[in-house]
Formats: structure tokens, sequence, C-alpha cells
């Protein structure tokens, strides 16, 4: 007989451990996607318990309660309460709490239980505790609470074993545990009144020991320190841009030259035309030029998620706070930011922290100018092919020093932007409160950390794998057709759509230097950014034949000027060139108008930008 | 707890220096100029542990106005700005 999938909703505070527990669980049996109707992500997750009933899991939003101040919140809510649309209400809801630190999550927990659901806490990070000198006696905890208590260490092989254990005993008497929903929104005595109760449960139950985690303090000591605190973040950023640009460069030599091998193999077993023309200069010099640059994106991330499982984004945040203060933006506003260096869609999706919505919505607007990872093939094409890799005072890569330069520009222009608008649009603006949980500082868990660069690099190569190769196959066909009539002698491209749209925006790019092929290149570019990349390669390669294919970047060097070569490079700062950074705008405003706002003023300024650069380049001498 | 609290007198925690450890005495919203509406302010602070009678210690100030702290409420460490710490009352 089939059991029916048991359904389990993972609740906790922010750095609970939610997500490792979910890693723990579920392996890379996940699949992300969002709530119907709201951005908000839903993470779901499946294993088999021990006696082989099979479980789907939900990784709920953190929260502190369920009063649902922001869209994450009310998700959280709305779900444990099977309101949330389209959803079945959880057959048992996991209470996650962090061993070290009950406080908060005992007191959600009793709010929690008002629900009715049946409901187990999971007091996770069992070892950390342990360590610590914290003892929890967890038979009365289990006693005062009302519920079973389990303890499990995420992270460990194993350490989940008495919660799978739990599951399968309580799924085997589900249906007769609910009970009805009383809860209602607190009132502040109410709120007050169950943290006392909370405290109350843990004096009890919990016994701490006498002096707090002395690492955090000690680490706390020198990274919060308001001089060395911010030495240490500028150190931080410039050792993972210098790390993205030096340390992938073996790796994406061995991927290249993987692609042009098989570029090779292609044009040697296939008869000359079409086919093999689209084979290797669309589909294998497209994609390739793409999935080149994947050991980049996952240093990028890999250096997110370190940061953000050892605990240090929130001591970034409360160092960020007041300065970026100064420039209009919030605190929590520096999150959100530092992911869109991966990519401006999950930074902007990650703006729901901010719940005061002036300092969400000019977090939105400038989060496109944090430089993502698409555009890093842009940027390392071009300093690869126009700036010498010598080193400056003896240490400092001059290539990783221009790729650093790139990434201060645009933070330095978003800050500029957001005083801006916070000049002159939101005049009257009160500045909302940054309340943020310090969390003691973790070993980041490698298991934990590899899923996450898992989804990501998966994400990045289904990206590659659809919308640029559809891309790629749009460009090679305007590339290719119509065909050159008999007997031309211009390269075949001449006569191409390609050309005759890039030379009809040619007058209009020629101001910042561009030719027809940049302008060919930038079109699709609005699909991803580093289809241009692509693009440039697909064009010069149907133009100047197999050679230049495999050598996109000496290419450029040979018919780019160096003004042209920095043009592009200040256009890409700025430039609005990602349609799927625009669609999410639309949808997390919920407003055209400002979807349309950040298209324009961005297409203003990488026009200005490049138009000053490719001035000052030629009047300096390098047109 | 060792502390007399009737001896020492009532401040604000937003006012309070690096080093300063107290007692929560009570919550007053209406004292922060803050942005949310005072049943707000309370309500979240009380989600962060800030409750009468937690142990409070100011434990790191940032570089521009001292401001935000970062504040130890018995076994946590919560960043606030001293503009809704204005709110917790200590002694």
């Amino acid at each position: 007989m089939e059991l029916p999938l048991l359904h389990l909703a993972l609740v906790g505070t922010p750095n609970s451990g939610k997500t490792s527990l979910f890693n723990a669980l579920t392996g890379s049996r996940q699949k992300v996607a969002n709530y119907p109707g709201v951005t908000v992500e839903r993470k779901e997750g499946f294993f088999v318990t021990p006696q082989g009933r099979q479980v789907s899991v939900v990784d709920l939003p953190g929260t502190y309660s369920l009063r649902g101040r922001s869209p994450d919140e009310e998700i959280t809510r709305d779900f444990v309460l099977g309101k949330a649309s389209g959803e079945s209400v959880p057959d048992l809801v996991l209470c996650v709490a962090d061993a070290t630190n009950l406080r908060l999550t005992i007191r959600l927990l009793l709010e929690l239980k008002r629900t009715g659901r049946p409901m187990v806490l999971v007091l996770n990070m069992f070892d950390i505790a342990a360590r610590r000198g914290i003892t929890v006696d967890v038979e009365r905890l289990a006693k005062e609470l009302g519920l079973p208590v389990v303890t499990s260490i995420a992270v460990r092989k194993g350490g989940t074993a008495d919660l799978l254990r739990l599951t399968d005993e309580i799924s085997a008497k589900i249906a007769a545990e609910a009970e009805a929903n009383s809860w209602r929104a607190l009132s502040v005595a109410e709120l007050r009144a169950t943290q006392r109760e909370a405290d109350r449960i843990i004096a009890d139950c919990v016994s701490l020991p006498a002096r707090p985690d002395t690492w955090t303090a000690r680490i706390d000591a020198v990274v919060l320190h308001p001089v060395c605190g911010l030495m240490v973040l500028t150190l931080i950023l410039f050792v993972m841009f210098q790390a993205v640009f030096a340390w992938a460069q073996p790796a994406m030599d061995l991927l290249k030259s993987s692609f042009d091998a098989l570029g090779e193999l292609v044009r040697a077993t296939l008869p000359d035309g079409l086919l093999q023309s689209f084979l290797q200069n669309g589909v294998i010099s497209g994609v390739g030029s793409v999935i080149v640059f994947l050991p980049q994106i996952i240093l990028i991330f890999l250096f997110i998620l370190l940061l953000e499982d050892f605990g240090y984004m929130a001591r970034a945040a409360f160092l960020m706070d007041r300065i970026m203060g100064g420039a209009g933006l919030h605190g929590r506003a520096f999150i959100p930011l530092l992911s869109s260096f991966a990519c401006a869609i999950p930074g902007i999706m990650a703006t729901r922290v901010i719940d005061n919505k002036r300092d969400r919505l000019t977090t939105i607007l400038i989060a496109p100018l944090m430089t993502c990872s698409a555009r890093i093939p842009v940027y390392t094409l071009i300093i690869s092919a126009f700036i010498p890799a010598k080193d400056v005072w003896g240490f400092i890569n001059l290539q990783g020093l221009v790729m650093f330069g790139l990434y201060a520009a645009g933070i330095a222009s978003a800050l500029i932007v957001s005083f801006l608008i916070k000049f002159f649009m939101l005049r009257d603006y009160a500045p909302a409160p940054f309340m943020l949980e310090l969390p003691d500082y973790k070993m980041p868990r490698l298991k934990s950390i590899a899923i996450g660069i898992y989804t990501r690099a998966k994400m990045f190569l289904v990206r590659a794998g659809t919308t640029i190769f559809s891309m790629m196959v749009l460009i090679w066909f305007l590339a290719s057709f119509p065909q050159p009539p008999a007997g031309a002698t211009e390269p075949a491209i001449d006569f191409s759509l390609a050309a005759i749209i890039g030379k009809a925006l040619e007058p209009l790019l020629a101001p910042v230097g561009f030719n027809w092929q940049i302008a060919v290149a930038l079109i699709p570019g609005m699909a991803a950014r580093e289809v241009a990349v692509a693009a440039l390669g697909t064009v010069y390669a149907i133009e100047g034949g197999k050679e230049a294919a495999e050598q996109i970047g000496q290419v450029l060097a040979t018919k780019w000027s160096l003004a042209t070569a920095l043009s592009m490079l200040a256009w890409y700062i700025f430039a609005p060139q990602c349609a799927s950074t625009l669609a999410v705008i639309r949808r997390e405003t919920g407003s055209w108008t400002w979807m349309a706002v950040t298209f324009t003023y961005m297409l203003v300024l990488a026009y200005a930008a490049s138009l000053l650069t490719y001035n000052v380049a030629v009047a300096l001498g390098a047109g | 707890m060792t502390d007399t609290n009737d001896t020492r007198p009532h401040i604000p925690l937003g006012l309070a220096k690096r080093g300063y450890t107290g007692v929560i005495q009570h919550l007053s919203a209406r004292e922060a100029g803050s942005a949310l509406s005072d049943i707000e302010l309370e309500s979240r602070l009380i989600e962060l542990g800030f409750v009468e009678g937690a142990r409070v210690e100011v434990l790191h100030e940032g570089l521009v106005g001292r401001d935000p702290i970062a504040v130890r409420v018995d076994s946590i460490t919560i960043a606030v700005r001293r503009r809704e710490a204005m709110a917790i009352i200590v002694a």
C-alpha cells in the first residue's frame, strides 16, 4: 500500500540553521520556484524516511513572529495556517532552533503552537551547544512545551537520524493529532507574556555557561571595530575580486580549449556549409563562450555563501548602515546589493527583507548597477584583450586592478544615484529602523555550501542551454541570412540582416566609438548581458573565418581601438542590458513606471559615460 | 542578579556608551522618534528579546556618529540604531 506524500514545513527564526537542515534532509533533491502571485522563493525538497515514507519538505522564510510584516513573513504565516493559495496544509511543522540560542525561537514556538498544527521542535547545532557547555534538558523541555523535541546536527552524517525516526513515528498517527487553530495576531501585552513564558521555560530547562562564546567576542572585537572593521570589509571584497579574476583562469582555459577542440572536430567531420557553420559558429562557439565563465560564477557564489554561513553578512550590514545611510540607503540593503554582484535578480528579490517601501524602492533601482556575474565575461574579454597582464607595485595584477576599478565605479555610481533619489524624489524621508540579529560565528559547512553552489551553477547552465542558446541561434541566423549573391567579394556578413540592423544603429552609437558589429552584439545582450560576448564571437567568426572564432580576444585587439574598448567597458557598467532584470523590477515594484525609470536612467548614464570615456581616450591618443 | 536597580539612574539605551551594562526597566516607544508606529516598534523590540529584566551590554558602536550599536541582550547580540534604542529604558 502506497502512503500519500507526507508534507513537512520548516519554520524558524533567521540564522536558526534552517537551510542547512533542509540541505541535510534533502541533499540535492531540491526544487526552487516562486509562490503563486508573489515573488517569494519557494524551496521544496524530497526525502524518504527509514521506513520508506515519501516526504516533501518546504523551507519557509525565516521569521521572528507570525505577524507577517513583509511578503516573506506572510508566506510563512499563511503556509502554516494552510491559507497559502495552491498549497496543502503541512502535516507536520518542524520548528528549527539554534540550540545555542533558544530565546527567540521558543517565543516563536509558543506562538506557533496556537495554530494547532502537529509540531516538533528540532534543536539544531546540538554539537556546538554541547561544545560551548550549554546543556539542555530535552525531556523536560518537551514536557514544558507539550510537544516532541529532537536534537540534530544537520551538518554531520547521521546527525538527523533521530529526526527521521520521529517523523516515521509521528506520521503513523498524524490524523488524530491536528487541533483547531486558535491563532490570531498577538497584542503587545501577549507578545511580552509569551517572551516571559519562553524565558521561564529556558531558565528551567537550559543551563548556560558563565561565559558566552569567546571566539565570537574576539572576532567581533576586530571585525566590528569602527576602523579595523571597515578595513577588513574592504580587504575581503578586494581578495574576492582578485580571486575571481586570477584563480578561475586555469579552469577557464581548460573549458575554452575543450570547446575549441569540439568546434575543430565538427569542422573536420562535417562538410563545409550551413550545418557546419551553424554547429561551429552558432552553437559551440556561442554557448561555449558563455559556459567558459562558469568557474568565475562558482567562485563568486562560493565567497558569498561562505560569508553568509560564517555569519559575516550581518556584520557587514552593521558596518555599512550609517555609511550607506549617508547615501540614503538602509543597512539591510547591503545584503541585497552584495547578492546583486552575483546577479541583480536574486538581489532585487532579496530586497524583500527591507520593510520600508521607499528604502526598498531605492535599493531596487540601484541594484542593477552592482556588477553582476553576467558582466564578467564582457569585462574579462575586453580586459584580457586590451590591458597588459603586468604587475603594478610589484604584487597587484593590473588586469585585476582594472576589474576592481570597474566594480568600484558601479558601487560609487549606485551610491550617487541613491543620494540623488533621496535628495530629489523622496524628500520627506524618515529613516526606517535597522534591527538585526548578529549571530554567533559558525564554521561554514562544506556540504551545505556545495549544495548551494550546485543549485546556482545548475541555474546558470540551464540558462546557457535555453535563453542563451536560443539567442545564439537567432544571432547566427541574422548574421548568416540572406546569403551573399554569387560572385560577391565582400565578407558574407555584409549582406546579412545583422549588418542591416547594425548599420542602421551605427549613427546613434558612433559618437561613443561603437562600430556596427558592437551594435549587433548589444541587441541579444538585452536577453542576457554575457550573450554580447558570444554574439561578437559569432559576428566576427562569420565575417573573418574560422580563426576568428577561436581567438575572439585577439580579433578584438586588432579591430577595435583602445578608446572603443574602454568605451564598451564604461557602457557595460551602466547599461540596462538585461530584460530579465527589468521584468523582475516590474514584478517587484508592481509598476511599469519604475521599470521604465530604471531603464531610462541607466541608458542615459551608459551613453553619457561611454561618450565621455571615448572622447577623453581619443583626446589622449588612444583613438 | 546583583544590580540594585533603584540606585542607578534610568537612561535610554540610545544614550549608553560602549561598555555600558544594565538591565531593561521598561519600553517606551513614544520616546523614540522612530519611523515605526509605537505598537510596531514595541512589538519588534520584544520579538528581538528586549523585554523587562533582560541584561544588556553595549558591545560595539559604528564609525559614523557612534551608530548603530551592537547590544548583547541576555544570550544574543542585536544591532540596532540609537534612534530605536531610545525606546529601551535601562538602569
